[in-house]
Parts: C-alpha cells; sequence; structure tokens
C-alpha cells in the first residue's frame, strides 16, 4: 500500500515537470519577455531602457533554456526556466508581473472560491442522487420518463442562461437576493444563496440522469432479486441496499473533484463578483498576466493529481476487492 | 445574362464541405454492410432520435447555405469598355444572405427595437415640421414601415401575416406528407418498417409552421427585433448556427486523429509505449482546460497579427482564427476518447482473431487498422454524436471569456457577450440573449436526444460509455463545471 503511494506521489510529480514544461513553452512562444515589458510599461513610456529595467526587476532577461556565458551548474539553474519553474515546484508562486505576491492573493482568495464552491458541491451531489432515487423509485411510470426528459432539457440548456435568468428573477425582479457581490459573517448567506442555487440547478441534469443509469444498473443485481424476494418492501430495497451500494461509486467518484473546488469557478465568480480564484484567472488571462496564470495552471494540475491519488486510494477503502499491488 | 460570382473557399467550409462528403461515403459504406444497416435501423426506429433528426436537418440546411461564399461581381461602370477588367465587390457573403436580400433580416435600424415593432426602442429628438423638435420614439426604417397608421393597423397586419405564414406552413406539410405517402406506399401485406413516420411528419408540420410564420412576419417586421447597432437578432442566430456547426464537427473531427493514433497503439502494444502516452494524456488533462485553450488561443492570435499577409479579407481572418480554435480545442481534448480506445484495444488484443492474425505474421499496423479499427468505430461515432452539444455550449462560455471566436464573427458565443450589459438596462432588453438562448436549445436538445437515439442503437447495454461523464469532461475543463 504504501509503497503504491509512494509510487502514485512520484508520477504526479513527474506529470508536475511535464505541465511546468509545458506551459512555460507556451506562454514565452506566446510572448516573449520584450512583448510582456512592452505590454506592462504601456503607452508612451515603452523605450528600450525602460523594457531592458522591467526586465532585469522581473528577472526576464536572461536566456531561456540554457546560459551560454555562465558556468558550471549556472549554466542550467542562471536561465528565466530555472528561475520560474523551479520555485513552483515547492509552491513558491513569486510576484505577477503587476508586482504582488501571487500566494498572499492565492491564500486571501481561496476563502470566497470555498464558500462557493463547498456548498454548492454538497447540496448538488444531494439534490442529484434525491432526484435520482425519485426517478428509480418510481420507473415504468410517466413520472420516470418525464423525470429524464426534464433531464435532458436540463442539460440542453447553457449554464450561462441559468446565471443570467437567475440574476433577473430573483435579483431584479424578486428582489430576495443582491445582484453580486460578496461579504463575510451573516451576509454571505444572502450572496451565497443565487450563486449557489445556480450552480446546483445546472448540475441536476446530467448527474441525476448519470445517478439514474447507475441505481438501474444496480437494480438488476442478484442482491435485489433476493432482498424482494424475502419480502421486503420496495422501498427498504431501494433505501437500505441499492443506495447503499450505488454510493460508493458515486461518492469514490466525486472524491477526484475535491481537490479542484479551490480553483473556484471560472464564470460564476466573475458574474456574481465573488473575489476568489475563477475571478484572479479571468482578470489574469484579460490582463494577459503570464506570472499569475502559469501559478494557477500549476496549482490546478497539482490539485487534479492530488484528486487522482485520493480516488484511487478511496477506491480501495470501499472496495476491499480492489488491490493495486 | 447571369453574372458569374467569384467564389471563396473558406477553410471551414472546405472542412463543412468534406465532412458532408465523408457523411456520404459513410452512408454507402451502410448501406452496403448488412451489420451497421440493421444497426442504424435501430436509429431509424427510435421516435425521439428521428424526430430530432428532422429538426437537425434545418439546421444542417441553414449551416450548408451559409457556407457557400463568393464575391458578387459587380455590375461594369456605365460607359466602361466591353474588354475592362471585372469587379468584384470587396465583400464576402455567403448563400444564405442572398436568399434573405429583400427581408428585414438584412436592413438596419439605428438601434434596439422590440420584436415586431414599428417604433424605436429609445427616445429621440425628431424635428418636427415647423422646426421645433419633439422627444419620441421614431419610426423604425425597416420595421412596419408599409403601416400608415401603425397605432391602428398594427395588431390586424401582425396577425394576418402570421396566419398566413402559418397556412402557407400547413399546405407545405400536407404536399410533402402527400409526396412521402405516396413514395413509400407498399404493399398491404408487408410488414410496416417501423420508422415513425406519424412523428416525424407532425415535427416537420411544427416546424414548417413555425417557419412559415416567422417567413411572413420577417417580410414586414424585424422579427426578434434589434441589438444596439440596429442588426437584426434573427439574422445574427441564424449566422451562429454555421459556426456552432463548425465547432461541434471540426472540433471532434480534430481530436479524432491523435486519440486513434495513440489509444490505439497504447492499449495493442502496452508496455513503454502505453506509459508514454499514459503520461502524455495524463500531463494534458491535469492541465485546467480553460487555461490551456486561453494559451493557445492568445499564441494563435499573436500568429494572425504577424502575418497579414496570408488573410486579406476580415472574413478570412475571423474564419483561420474558428478553423484553429476547433484545432486548439480538438487538441487539447482528446484524452477522454484516447482513454477510451486504449481500454477497448487492451481488451481486443487478446481476442482470438487478433490472436490468429498476429500469428499469420501480420504487420502491427495493419492488424490494428484491419482488425481492431472496425472494431472500436461505434465508440468513435457515439463520442462524435456525444460531444457535438456540449461543444456548441462550450463555445458560448469561451467566446464569453475572450477567448473564444473571433469579436466580428456571429455566433452564440459573441450574441451573449455582446449584449451582457442589455440586461441592466431600464426597461431591459431581453431578445438578444433570449433568442441566442432559444437558438442553443434549439440546436443541442434535438442533438442530444438524436445522440441519445445513436449510442442506444450502438452500444444497448450503455456499458461503453455514460453520457454524463464524457459531458462532465467538457464540464471539468472549466474546473467544476459552467456554475
Amino acid at each position: 500500500m504504501a509503497r503504491y503511494v509512494l509510487r502514485r506521489i512520484l508520477y504526479g510529480f513527474l506529470i508536475l515537470i511535464g505541465v511546468n514544461l509545458l506551459t512555460f513553452v507556451l506562454f514565452f512562444a506566446v510572448n516573449t519577455p520584450d512583448d510582456m515589458a512592452r505590454l506592462a510599461i504601456g503607452g508612451q513610456r515603452v523605450s528600450a531602457d525602460a523594457v531592458e529595467k522591467w526586465k532585469v526587476e522581473r528577472g526576464y532577461n536572461k536566456p531561456l533554456f540554457f546560459n551560454e556565458q555562465a558556468k558550471g551548474m549556472r549554466q542550467i539553474t542562471d536561465t528565466i526556466f530555472y528561475q520560474r519553474s523551479v520555485p513552483l515546484l515547492r509552491f513558491d508562486f513569486g510576484e505577477s508581473d503587476g508586482g504582488r505576491q501571487i500566494g498572499w492573493e492565492i491564500k486571501n482568495r481561496m476563502g470566497p472560491s470555498l464558500a462557493l464552491a463547498i456548498p454548492s458541491f454538497i447540496l448538488g451531489l444531494i439534490a442529484s442522487v434525491a432526484f435520482a432515487l425519485v426517478l428509480v423509485f418510481f420507473r415504468t411510470t410517466p413520472l420516470d420518463f418525464w423525470g429524464v426528459v426534464l433531464c435532458v432539457l436540463l442539460l440542453s440548456i447553457s449554464g450561462l442562461f441559468y446565471i443570467i435568468a437567475g440574476q433577473w428573477l430573483f435579483a431584479k425582479v424578486l428582489r430576495w437576493v443582491p445582484y453580486s457581490g460578496f461579504a463575510g459573517g451573516l451576509d454571505l448567506i444572502k450572496f451565497m444563496a443565487l450563486p449557489v442555487f445556480v450552480a446546483v440547478i445546472s448540475r441536476v441534469g446530467p448527474e441525476a440522469r448519470f445517478y439514474r443509469s447507475l441505481f438501474l444498473e444496480e437494480m438488476g443485481k442478484d442482491y435485489v432479486r433476493t432482498a424482494r424476494a424475502k419480502g421486503l418492501a420496495e422501498r427498504i430495497v431501494l433505501f437500505r441496499h441499492v443506495l447503499r451500494n450505488a454510493m460508493l461509486p458515486i461518492l469514490t467518484g466525486t472524491v477526484s473533484a475535491l481537490p479542484l473546488l479551490f480553483m473556484g469557478s471560472l464564470i460564476a465568480e466573475s458574474f456574481f463578483g465573488i473575489p476568489g480564484l475563477g475571478s484572479y484567472t479571468i482578470d489574469a488571462i484579460n490582463a494577459q498576466d503570464f506570472s499569475v496564470v502559469r501559478a494557477m495552471v500549476f496549482l490546478g494540475s497539482a490539485l487534479y493529481i492530488v484528486g487522482l491519488i485520493l480516488a484511487d486510494l478511496s477506491y480501495t477503502w470501499a472496495d476491499p476487492r480492489v488491490r493495486f499491488e | 445574362m447571369m453574372m458569374m460570382p467569384k467564389f471563396i473557399l473558406l477553410w471551414t467550409d472546405l472542412a463543412l464541405f468534406a465532412l458532408v462528403a465523408l457523411c456520404v461515403v459513410y452512408a454507402w459504406h451502410v448501406r452496403r454492410t448488412p451489420a451497421s444497416r440493421a444497426t442504424w435501423s435501430r436509429v431509424a426506429k427510435h421516435t425521439p432520435a428521428m424526430c430530432s433528426a428532422v429538426v437537425l436537418s434545418l439546421f444542417v440546411l441553414i449551416g450548408l447555405l451559409d457556407s457557400v461564399h463568393f464575391q458578387p461581381r459587380l455590375p461594369a461602370a456605365p460607359g466602361a469598355l466591353p474588354t475592362a477588367p471585372v469587379v468584384y465587390a470587396p465583400k464576402v457573403v455567403s448563400l444564405l444572405d442572398v436568399l434573405l436580400s429583400d427581408t428585414a433580416l438584412v436592413s438596419p435600424e439605428k438601434t434596439y427595437s422590440a420584436p415586431l415593432a414599428w417604433k424605436q426602442f429609445t427616445k429621440e429628438s425628431i424635428l418636427q415640421e415647423g422646426g421645433a423638435s419633439v422627444r419620441d420614439f421614431p419610426r423604425l426604417r425597416f420595421g412596419g414601415k408599409h403601416l400608415e397608421d401603425p397605432e391602428v393597423q398594427w395588431l390586424s397586419d401582425v396577425s394576418f401575416r402570421a396566419s398566413m405564414g402559418a397556412l402557407a406552413g400547413l399546405l407545405f406539410t400536407v404536399v410533402v406528407a402527400g409526396i412521402v405517402w405516396l413514395v413509400r406506399a407498399r404493399p398491404p401485406q408487408a410488414p410496416p418498417s417501423g420508422v415513425p413516420w406519424r412523428a416525424m411528419l407532425i415535427t416537420f408540420g411544427i416546424m414548417s409552421v413555425f417557419l412559415g410564420v416567422t417567413i411572413a412576419l420577417a417580410s414586414g417586421y424585424h422579427v426578434l427585433g434589434t441589438d444596439r447597432t440596429g442588426n437584426d437578432v434573427l439574422w445574427q442566430a441564424l449566422k451562429s448556427i454555421r459556426t456552432a456547426w463548425v465547432i461541434g464537427t471540426l472540433t471532434t473531427v480534430a481530436m479524432l486523429p491523435p486519440a486513434i493514433i495513440f489509444g490505439l497503439s497504447a492499449g495493442y502494444f502496452k508496455g513503454w509505449v502505453d506509459d508514454l502516452i499514459q503520461y502524455l494524456y495524463t500531463t494534458l488533462t491535469s492541465v485546467p482546460g480553460v487555461l490551456l485553450i486561453a494559451a493557445c488561443v492568445l499564441m494563435m492570435q499573436v500568429y494572425i497579427d504577424t502575418h497579414p499577409d496570408l488573410f486579406p479579407t476580415s472574413a478570412q481572418r475571423a474564419d483561420i482564427r474558428l478553423f484553429l480554435l476547433c484545432l486548439i480545442l480538438g487538441l487539447t481534448g482528446w484524452a477522454g476518447l484516447c482513454r477510451l480506445l486504449r481500454a477497448e484495444a487492451l481488451k481486443l488484443r487478446e481476442l482470438e482473431y487478433v490472436q490468429a492474425a498476429r500469428a499469420f505474421g501480420l504487420s502491427p499496423w495493419s492488424i490494428l487498422y484491419r482488425h481492431v479499427m472496425p472494431n472500436v468505430m461505434h465508440i468513435i461515432l457515439i463520442t462524435l454524436v456525444l460531444e457535438f452539444s456540449g461543444l456548441v455550449l462550450y463555445e458560448a462560455v469561451l467566446s464569453y471569456l475572450g477567448i473564444g471566436v473571433d469579436p466580428s464573427m456571429n455566433s452564440f458565443g459573441t450574441m451573449i457577450d455582446a449584449s451582457r450589459l442589455d440586461m441592466s438596462r431600464d426597461p431591459m432588453v431581453w431578445w438578444t440573449l433570449l433568442a441566442a438562448f432559444m437558438f442553443m436549445l434549439a440546436m443541442v436538445l434535438p442533438a442530444n436526444l438524436f445522440a441519445d437515439g445513436v449510442r442506444d442503437a450502438f452500444d444497448p447495454r450503455g456499458g461503453l460509455m455514460n453520457v454524463p461523464k464524457r459531458r462532465a469532461a467538457w464540464a471539468k475543463r472549466l474546473k467544476g463545471g459552467v456554475s
């Protein structure tokens, strides 16, 4: 077990190096440090001196991969790639091109992101499972058919529509919640109600349909027939036998999504004005702040890998038959 | 004399027509192969799928009409010599534009106007005859300009046009129904084909009534209103259909080559090839999708900006951006299909007929091509139809984020993006957003239903792929969904 985990972690480390290389090539092929400097200084003040000064301040005046002028190990270490990538592996994100500490920003923005992500994740899961259970309970009736139709309809509607329609209905017409914004304390509930509700609605369509097919597959198994043959009520069969067995794959499947919750969600945060990591990323894309974008890419991949490892572990934990030796 | 225009073949046109040709070839192949004919006939008996196919075929027609691009020939200048060089209009138009040339769709107004309105949405200072100016809603340039006293005539005119359109739609349906009935007149003893003709005809009827009403109203009004710059919203939505088709189809086609080659060889060769390919796609999927796409789109934009000579017209620039966007989406999204194909190849390589082929000394590539490939075709096909709807929705999000199609290109995403401030106006301008979302729904819902039909036919037990999982894969690229 320990050997397996260690191997997975080493593999994850290898992937992080790959991601690092990939993003470095992508971002520095787009914009050379000169372009970045011109963009950051902007307008009239661009001159060769100013560009050079900007590059020196941020350490962009070195060669990209290989420094011919340096000696020994410094041929590798005294380059933009080394200086900009290796600290990332230590989760030291450095400064953004705008001059602010990225690590500090991430720490501050994690809270709002999680305030949106955790409730919508939990409530979304509960709502989807509950809806799927209702459909399965009423299977072979018109209710099931129309429920599935509703699911297909829900998943055919753009997520942007849910946000815009929700803001229109609940904030503009009914005035129940504020349009957008963020505040701590008790106000948090007021500000988070609509975003969470929208997130739950947009998740129910695809997920409830998936869970329904999962439950139905489980219903065809032998142990369910045995339970029915014992004379148990359909309700008890469904809740005590099917739900418990089907929840295992659902839960282990969602474990891999857990770490990514930190990253927030891009669209919702920008629509609802939540100062989380998602809106931070969008602002960085729009401002072409490559240090921030790279840091977010790196953080995202690291969390994704953590999620993969967690998912593998939860499989072994949930189902003793699975062994990874 | 008909003046021959200069046809322009944009990159995406070429790709779309190549796809249509491929579909024709595939249909011919299906006709000749009993096994695939049997599978497809299962799709043909699936009522929702066939009704969706009827709706989708209208969208296909609009998309293809909009893909025939040309520069019309300008009439010779008066007094020009017969030997004078032919002059073409600088603007590239499509066949759809020509068809719509006399309707409200291409007659712009000054600014916002509500659906079917005859006066502008905003007030303006109007000069009276006496020289005094009044602030009032001016009449529209096109919408309802034939009305002499709009206050009185408007309602009767609109309802008259709408009912005439509905009648024309009904008549058309009856004619088509008659033709269908004549064509498939069969001996009374023959077994029923199982194709849901009645449901399809009802769908067709509803669609043509809808279409008839729209066309009849569009002859005198802006059916869905106009946006801030006065452009007809219905026209924008119709033009967006082609963009949605391009994004939905070309992207999946673009991801096929890497997915097939890597997936099959990883599963078939195992060992270090498998390790390498798995490493490759795990690395790719671990990067948050939007950021990867954003980086690629920025890079592409730099390339287009630094090579203006390669793309002379703005239409060509916007088109190459769309084309490259599809490639980028495809190249960043092949991992899911690759994983499926790898798992299937792992299973197939142990089967007797593949082992027999190996024992005969066939080269691995010809085994992959002849024996493994045909047996994973259904996975590829299901993926093609399943990905489509997700991609159409994804495009809107990307364009909203500013990393989608060119802002000058009509697409559902740019429509939503351009009208994001409309909502906060008072009174609210709702028609642009609603039109974009309705058209998206009208395209995505049938696509989803059709995809379900195809999946049921090709993979009856549903064991191969879980729809929401594939769709969740797209959502996951947005880090936890669109929400």
